[in-house]
């Protein structure tokens, strides 16, 4: 069984403490300062976390609490900082750098997937890169074209990384946790959109909080969700939507408002992937709809769709859809014409089910 | 297109393009006289606890204590005893035996590629000596001389050369990336000064847990223009992290002359000005000035006193690699002319010149060492050599990509072993 309950994937034990509201970036707070508690090898470092406490808050008061030498600004130099990070894990810590903006990591990218990820293989599991690169990603937020993207599939790419990506408060705890416990490298995104509240994909309506959910409810102390499990949003039998983070939210809301009862698995860690609880969903419904923000061409729903077709062909009853943003950059004034949002959505899954 | 050359630009001159060029090409006669080579001795040792500004009229110095004369001379004589004079010697001179046997051993069809590191063997083996056993080497790949002074066994040396059946990494570095979690010595990447920032990070991972263990890295002089070299240079500066970066100017990267690096502008030394830590510059064939910068530098890092950025201004005497040929574009002369002579036989002359050493010994030791590679050489091809099946078995193909197999490797392992029996029905595959 893949795909557990909340309650049955994270058992509440002493340790767990009592669940309150938080929003997502309160719950990675609530991770990091958990982390840096229980393991002294914890570092943070990046661009703005230390006194300021990061440009998103995430890092807010971990300095005043654990010190300036376990939660550190550094230089801005992201080749740098995943560079110093490989070596901090070289002698024996646990860093968590974060890049700024999942748009700025591209200066990190040769330390990541040269180094990073393959010091493991090329060493013989003498060396390995323990580290989780916590970072913004993905737009609806007015960010112009180097606030906004979802570079996700460039990492999926790269074996030996792994890639995380939550859509709740709960779930960024308990994954950021296991994230960083985990003895390879791991890219954990954070949809920026959804930091402070759900986004049904109206961009034009109020925008909502995480008050009063059930998934803003996030215990206190320590627990973990773990890599690789896929978690079902919905139940429905008239299709199954895969997606993760921003999109989550997104395509939960369209299929409400239209009324479809598909089955929403939100895939929270797209490497390693549920491949068990994707193959088993959309053997049931027949019809797969592929959601995610990132540009279209080579992007993770290529991947998705493919494994789909090769392990579910006689199974399905209509094409594998993908609905992606466009092969374009983030427009800044077209932001809301370049999001998948409802329309787009809408239309996928009318035309799935008109199969 | 008009441009200026062509009368478009108004008054304003044409602008020209500099694309640096060598002093020499093949069949040039070589005169290295333009080179300022200062007397050995001369240069002024600044106290190790000083402010860096005071070492930085030495990064356009060149520190030398091995004079003409066979003696050591000046403040920055070690004063190192003869026994560790001669262990010294022997290590630069089983580095180069060794160089010699698996350069033969590639042209052989032994292995797919090797790379020498004759004439820079002070840098990594006098350098060594100056830093204690539990300090961290993060090396280039012409580093071969810090496990030899750190006693790694040849045998496993040539295994993995060999990527045979005993090599420790599974046969899946290419030959030379090697790496050795027990002697402090970490593995190798092809992607070059990506271990400059990884230096600094567990150098500042170790000033961070209040620990005494300092980390040294290596680095061409080409590699110094790539990015990793200033992310590095400005992390080590502002933390002050305990490291030191040895800059190998062995005036060639590949075919390209330090020119390519900026190296007609300025030393490379001379970029710790910029950046506010110490610098020095050495003369990499004089083992005993390597061995002082690197053990002034130790004690400053181990002190708290910070990074310090080290020249060692040598010559590449073979090609790159066994893949290179250096006849094709610079002139064979160089080497025969390089002013600062070879490092084993300068070290040699002085131990001779200090009554501690002779000629007899020498070449019995060389004979000795020879031996020695041969005999590990026969061991190691008990394992096989690249290509002839004695490999790792397939599945560690698969392994250390992760901790754990995922779902994905695990069927692309059944695929390779599916493949196998089809490829290779006779059980191993052929070279």
């Amino acid at each position: 069984m893949s795909t557990e309950t909340l309650s049955a994937e994270a058992p509440a034990t002493d340790e767990t403490g009592e669940a309150r509201h938080m929003n997502m970036i309160e719950a990675i707070n609530s991770a990091l300062d958990v982390m840096l508690t229980r393991d002294s090898d914890v570092t943070l470092l990046g661009e703005d976390i230390g006194y300021f406490g990061g440009v998103f808050r995430c890092t807010a008061g971990l300095q005043e609490k654990h010190g300036k030498t376990r939660v550190f600004d550094t230089p801005i130099s992201e080749c740098g900082i995943i560079g110093v990070a490989v070596g901090m894990g070289a002698y024996g810590l646990r860093p968590v750098p974060e890049i700024q903006f999942a748009d700025y990591i591209y200066p990190g990218l040769d330390q990541l997937i040269s180094e990073a990820a393959r010091l493991r293989y090329r060493s013989a599991a003498e060396f390995i890169a323990p580290m989780t690169v916590r970072s913004p990603f993905g737009g609806g937020i007015f960010g112009g074209q180097t606030h906004s993207q979802s570079p996700e599939s460039i990492f999926t790419h790269v074996c030996g990384l792994k890639t995380v990506i939550p859509a709740t408060p709960y779930d960024a705890k308990g994954l950021l946790i296991s994230c960083i416990e985990d003895n390879d490298p791991v890219i954990f995104f954070e949809p920026k959109r959804i930091y402070n509240g759900p986004f049904d994909g109206y961009y034009d309506r109020p925008a909502k909080n995480w008050k009063g959910r059930e998934d803003a409810q996030v215990p206190d102390g320590y627990y973990k969700i773990p890599l690789g499990k896929a978690r079902t949003v919905t139940e429905g039998d008239a299709m199954t939507i895969l997606a993760y983070g921003t999109m989550v939210h997104v395509a939960e809301s369209v299929c409400r408002e239209k009324g479809v009862a598909a089955e929403i698995l939100d895939l929270r860690t797209l490497v390693p992937l549920d491949i068990e609880a994707i193959e088993a969903s959309v053997k049931r419904t027949g019809r797969c709809l592929i959601v995610h923000e990132a540009t279209r061409t080579s992007g993770f729903g290529a991947e998705l769709s493919a494994l789909v077709t090769e392990r579910c062909f006689y199974h399905l009853e209509a094409p594998v859809e993908r609905v992606t943003g466009f092969d374009t950059p983030y427009p800044h004034s077209l932001e809301w014409a370049y999001f998948p949002g409802p329309v787009r959505i809408g239309e996928a899954i009318d035309k799935i089910l008109s199969e | 297109m008009a441009t200026a050359k062509d009368g478009k630009g108004g008054n304003r001159p044409p602008l020209e393009l500099h694309v640096p060029e060598p002093h020499y090409r093949p069949g040039d006669a070589v005169d290295f006289s333009h080179l300022s080579i200062p007397e050995p001795g001369a240069q002024p040792r600044p106290d190790e606890a000083c402010d860096a500004k005071e070492t930085h009229h030495l990064c356009d110095d060149l520190i030398r204590v091995l004079g003409d004369d066979d003696q050591a001379h000046g403040p920055w004589n070690p004063r190192l005893s003869p026994d560790t004079l001669r262990t010294m010697l022997r290590e630069m001179a089983l580095v180069r035996a060794f160089d010699m046997r698996m350069y033969r051993a590639q042209r052989q069809g032994k292995t797919s590629f090797y790379m020498k590191c004759t004439g820079e063997e002070a840098t990594s083996v006098c350098a060594t000596h100056a830093l204690a056993a539990d300090d961290m080497i993060f090396p280039s790949y012409r580093q071969q001389g810090c496990l030899i002074a750190r006693g790694y066994e040849l045998e496993e040396m040539i295994n993995q050369i060999y990527s045979n059946k005993g090599d420790k990494l599974k046969g899946r570095q290419l030959p030379i990336m090697y790496c050795s979690k027990r002697l402090n010595f970490f593995t190798i990447s092809g992607n070059l000064a990506t271990q400059l920032p990884q230096a600094t990070g567990f150098a500042m991972a170790s000033a961070s847990k209040g620990d005494s263990r300092i980390a040294a890295t290596w680095v061409g002089e080409g590699s110094t223009a790539e990015g990793d070299f200033h992310s590095a240079m400005t992390f080590a500066t502002v933390y002050n992290a305990p490291v030191i970066f040895n800059v190998i100017n062995n005036q060639w990267a590949i075919s390209s002359f330090s020119g390519f690096a900026g190296g007609e502008r300025a030393t490379f030394a001379a970029r710790a000005v910029g950046y506010g830590i110490a610098g020095l510059r050495v003369d990499g064939n004089d083992a005993l000035a390597v061995y002082a910068a690197e053990r002034w530098a130790a004690d400053r890092a181990r002190s708290n006193g910070g990074p310090t950025l080290i020249e060692h201004f040598t010559y590449r005497a073979e090609g790159h690699s066994t893949s290179d040929d250096p006849t094709a574009y610079r002139s064979a002369d160089e080497q025969d002319e390089w002013p600062l002579g070879d490092p084993v036989n300068r070290l040699k002359k002085h131990l001779i010149a200090l009554g501690e050493w002779d000629e007899d010994r020498q070449a019995e030791q060389d004979a000795e060492l020879d031996a020695m590679v041969k005999t590990a050489q026969k061991n190691a091809e008990k394992n096989g050599i690249l290509g002839h099946g004695l490999h790792h078995p397939f599945h560690t193909m698969f392994e250390d990509v992760y901790e754990e197999l995922p779902w994905n490797l695990k069927e692309q392992a059944e695929q390779a072993i599916r493949e196998r029996a089809i490829k290779w029905p006779e059980g191993r595959p052929k070279s």
